[in-house]
């Protein structure tokens, strides 16, 4: 059945036969390109979602004053609600089981100068435990540590691109910038996976910008880290106590949806997810759609290929050609061209989605991809299947005799 | 080479049942050339399918080449058909992708014959028919009486023990035909046994040996003196 002639039999039909070989080979090759790209499409949606929070820690919360909406306690409506330091530390004391770390975050924008190069960045004053909740990845020198907050110092970290843009290949370590008119010392330079904007910004201790402005004790933004192993529901009450806490000590309605804000990193990230995969699983649903929409034509190309070879088969069965023969004559003619059409659109498909990259992230798709196995896994499905719908018209058209096979029509 | 005996045959529709041989007695020899002649529809092919293990019979026996021809399930007919006998059909039944070497090569092939050795003997038996120099060519490229000799070509290239041809001159003319009759008598001549059906009398009587079908059973078994086409072509 493997032989060589036997093969040799079959590439001379192929060769012969071009439009049997091309309907069944364009067929399969369709059916796995678009199962390919569709798949490819679904994982791209994913990334998209996973890229939107994927470059920040998850287990954060972000805590951001409001403006009361209702009276309470002694307090007209419509107070601006501030943190300060202390704030910081009651957190840290009263959380303490809960929380990794507790930083500020308070930004400010303006021009920042070396030498001729200027330019506008927006700048954030931080504790050193930011680091972990951006992600920031130092490239040369140190981040901002804890005697830069107790000695209040002028340093700045500065974003790859700022260094790019300012100091135009220069080493920027060690030399001075123009912050909003005062002069900082480079100590690092960062970088940051979550894009161009990322790596246009600028670190300082929080405690210099509060010297700058008047030695204030206010903070914009309180940024906290949860541990981890509290898991989901653990980040959700710990949001519900925090805000609990947070509202009483600033004299703010608990009903107040207004006073203060906390963004929970870890459910918008699991609400998205969630989203994202019911998105996936749609198009998985679609694209295995396409392989059955596959399967259905090439065993209907089967049954049509079997019909139009009746006679040749009746021809050949009474020169000789076993049942078995006539069999394996059609399967392996048909497991071959599905095999290499299969592969080949499997690959063009592949190819493609590599090619599209990031083209098509307005479309919230990122580096669309196909796991190889899955790829593999679905144009072998379409093989066997081909195969299986090839074998049943093939057993019939063995069995038929060759003087009904060979009858004059 | 071949015996019959008491053959009958039946072709079932629906309810009805037509019973077209009734009891045929037959023995052909080695190196003969008999004509099995009779009106539209005699039961001359469906003699012709049974003895070429095309179809089966319902009663009776057969013999052929000593090998009691019986119960074989289709892969012991196939081997059975590839060793014993060549066919010739009257629409030729060339396969029309392969080109006439190709399908000379064929029989050899489920022979289990090897590539070479099929394209030599492809080639001695295209030039045995005169057609060496169309081995190339597809079916469509050649006439009727050429298809015909590819045909017998092909008949011969398995080395049969007997030829069997249903109507090989009914889709020729009457030249062509004898070119075609021309060329079986002389491999008639070289041995081999050859069966060929067919209605018209003038083929008939360039055999050596007429049998008469008639209402399913043989009428008349004569021998004849052989009119040689030779004179024809
Ligand atoms: N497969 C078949 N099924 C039913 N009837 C058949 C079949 N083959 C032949 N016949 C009938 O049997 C009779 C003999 O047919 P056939 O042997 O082909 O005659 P001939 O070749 O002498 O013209 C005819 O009446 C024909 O219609
Ligand atoms: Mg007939």
């Amino acid at each position: 059945m493997f032989s060589r002639d036997a093969w040799k039999e079959i590439f001379e039909t192929i060769q012969k036969n071009k439009l049997r070989t091309f309907l069944s080979g364009f067929t399969v090759a369709i059916g796995i390109f678009i199962f390919v790209v569709l798949f490819g499409f679904g994982n791209g949606l994913t990334n998209t979602f996973a890229k939107f929070f994927g470059d920040d820690a998850t287990n954060v919360f972000f805590i951001f004053p409001g403006r009361t909406s209702v009276p309470y306690s002694g307090y007209k409506a419509d107070r601006q609600i501030e943190f300060d330091n202390s704030d910081l530390a009651d957190i840290e004391k009263n959380f303490a089981m809960f929380v990794d770390y507790v930083t500020p975050r308070i930004t400010r924008g303006g021009l920042v100068k070396y030498k001729n190069e200027s330019n506008n960045y927006t700048n954030m004053g931080v504790a050193p435990s930011h680091q972990f909740n951006e992600k920031t990845i130092m490239m040369k020198g140190r981040y901002v540590n804890n005697q830069d907050i107790k000695d209040k110092t002028k340093y700045a970290v500065i974003g790859r691109l700022v260094e790019k843009d300012l100091f135009k290949g220069e080493d920027a370590l060690g030399k001075y910038v123009d912050i909003g008119g005062s002069s900082f010392k480079v100590i690092g330079v960062f970088q940051d996976d979550g894009g161009d904007n990322e790596e246009r910004k600028i670190y300082i201790p929080y405690t210099t910008r509060q010297l700058i402005e008047k030695n204030t004790d206010k903070i914009g933004q309180i940024v906290l880290g949860f541990k981890p192993q509290i898991g989901y529901s653990g980040a959700m009450s710990l949001e519900n106590s925090l805000e609990k806490y947070l509202k009483s000590k600033k004299f703010i309605n608990p009903n107040d949806e207004n006073g203060l804000f906390i963004r929970n990193i870890a459910d918008q990230l699991k609400q998205n997810q969630q989203l994202a995969s019911v998105l996936q699983i749609i198009v998985s649903f679609v694209a295995f759609g396409t392989i059955i929409a596959g399967i259905i034509g090439i065993s209907n190309i089967m049954v049509f290929v079997v019909k139009e070879r009746t006679k040749e088969l009746g021809i050949r069965k009474a020169l000789g050609a076993t049942p078995k023969s006539v069999i394996s004559t059609i399967l392996l003619e048909s497991i071959f061209i599905t095999t290499i059409s299969g592969f080949v659109g499997m690959i063009l498909g592949t190819v493609l989605l590599n090619a599209m990259g990031d083209t098509l992230e307005d479309y919230f798709i990122t580096d669309p991809y196909i796991d190889t196995g899955i790829a593999i896994f679905a144009t072998i499905l379409l093989i066997i299947c081909g195969a299986l719908a090839g074998y049943v018209p093939a057993r019939k058209a063995a069995k038929i005799k060759p003087i009904v096979a060979l009858r004059d029509e | 080479m071949i015996e019959i005996k008491d053959l009958h045959k039946s072709y079932k529709m629906g309810s009805n049942s037509l019973h077209v041989l009734k009891g045929i007695n037959f023995n052909v020899e080695e190196g003969e050339l008999v004509a099995i002649m009779g009106s539209s529809g005699s039961g001359k092919s469906t003699l012709l399918n049974i003895l070429g293990m095309l179809d089966v019979l319902d009663e009776g026996t057969y013999t052929l080449d000593g090998v009691p021809i019986i119960n074989l399930n289709e892969t012991k007919a196939a081997k059975y058909r590839n060793k014993f006998l060549g066919f010739i059909f009257q629409s030729f039944n060339l396969i029309n992708y392969k080109s006439a070497a190709e399908n000379v090569a064929l029989p050899l092939y489920y022979q289990g014959v090897g590539r070479k050795e099929r394209q030599v003997k492809a080639l001695k038996y295209l030039e045995q028919v005169g057609l060496k120099q169309w081995a190339g060519h597809l079916p469509s490229e050649l006439s009727g009486g050429q298809k015909q000799r590819v045909a017998i070509a092909r008949a011969l290239a398995a080395e049969p023990k007997v030829l069997m041809a249903d109507e090989p001159t009914g889709a020729l003319d009457s030249k062509t035909s004898y070119e075609v009759m021309d060329l079986l008598q002389k491999i008639n001549d070289a041995g081999n046994t050859i069966l060929i059906v067919t209605h018209e009398p003038d083929i008939a009587d360039m055999c050596k040996r007429i049998v008469h079908l008639k209402d399913g059973v043989i009428v008349e078994d004569k021998m004849v003196d052989q009119v040689r086409a030779s004179q024809y072509v």
